[in-house]
């Protein structure tokens, strides 16, 4: 599942990549204004269509509510769209949640020294990690890492209501409170310049705090 | 020691803007609330407009030099519980236009995937 908003230039790469593992690639288009609809669409992917921008954790949701009308579908893996995330991992993390029968598989970056986000990026996610642990009681090395597998009973049990990007702080929340069994797995981010340029900036960590805070 | 009471009545304004805030907004009471805060409003404002010499007397009472002073302090605390109240509105706007556009996405996908079972 890929929630979309204006990523014409990757999505069709980020599909096509999907494909060759998964059968069913959902992407919810946030209201693109840049094609990137028609580009998912043409790469094979399943294409939900939001008919105004609301936010990335509203797309989520969306898409979350479409997997629960399919009674087939057993696990959701959600998926960034600008191509930061690696198949291999989502892979990996499928098989541990199989194996160990875990409802939610959480990727994170802090775990290896694989990635390196920057000085900046990491004082901010640890920040956003710290609230995170603190407001729901779990204990985790990452937050706001787009890659998780989560299986549909624990997907059924949960409903965002955060629209924007402070929903990675809420459906951490609510899956906790699922008490259903979750682990967190070593995960890489890979930095493109493109992936930087598109990433979120240092002002958004306010509007995150607030939405968090203040409702 | 009298410039306590403006203060004093200053703070309670604003704590009580916090707490109407912080209460779920789009109820009954809230709707109410501001019916009232607005009807109080014009009460006042008339009251100013025949009798100026009102408000003077009134700044008096409680601390403040002036009459346009205690004004200036009113207009404050009428600008937070205005901005408190149109943002307490707008969260619970977003929140149904979000469900709205959440119910046509789907009802999008399920027709297209109907059309696409029929096939």
């Amino acid at each position: 599942m890929v929630p979309l908003y204006n990523e014409s230039t990757v999505i069709a790469d980020v599909v096509q990549g999907l494909l060759n593992s998964f059968d069913h690639v959902v992407c919810i288009d946030d209201g693109s204004t840049d094609g990137s609809a028609a580009a998912a669409a043409a790469a094979g992917a399943r294409v939900l269509h939001h008919p105004i921008n609301l936010g990335q954790g509203a797309a989520l949701q969306t898409g979350f509510s479409y997997v629960a009308t399919k009674p087939a579908a057993r696990y959701v893996v959600t998926f960034d769209a600008d191509g930061q995330h690696r198949l291999e991992d989502v892979l990996e993390m499928l098989d541990l949640a199989k194996s160990e029968d875990l409802a939610i598989v959480f990727g994170s970056r802090f775990l290896d020294t694989r990635t390196d986000p920057g000085i900046l990026k990491r004082i901010i996610l640890k920040t956003a990690v710290w609230v995170t642990n603190l407001t729901t009681g779990l204990r985790l090395t990452d937050a706001h890492n787009g890659l998780r597998v989560i299986r549909t009973d624990a997907m059924r049990m949960i409903e965002l209501d955060q629209d924007r990007m402070a929903h990675a702080t809420e459906i951490v929340l609510k899956l906790g409170r699922t008490k259903l069994p979750w682990r967190e797995y070593p995960v890489e981010l890979l930095y493109t310049d493109y992936s930087k340029a598109k990433g979120q900036s240092v002002l958004n960590s306010v509007n995150i705090l607030v939405d968090l805070l203040v409702r | 020691m009298s410039v306590m009471w403006i203060q004093i009545l200053l703070v309670a304004g604003v704590v009580v803007v916090g707490i109407f805030l912080a209460r779920p907004a789009g109820g009954d009471s809230h709707l109410a609330l501001r019916r009232l805060f607005m009807l109080g409003f014009v009460i006042v404002a008339i009251a100013s407009i025949l009798f100026p010499q009102w408000l003077t007397w009134l700044a008096n009472l409680i601390g403040v030099g002036r009459g346009a002073d205690l004004l200036l302090y009113a207009l404050v605390l009428a600008f937070l519980v205005t901005v408190a109240s149109a943002y307490r509105r707008n969260v619970v706007l977003n929140r149904k236009l979000t469900h709205l556009a959440r119910e046509i996405a789907l009802a999008r996908a399920e027709a297209e995937d109907a059309t696409r079972d029929s096939e």
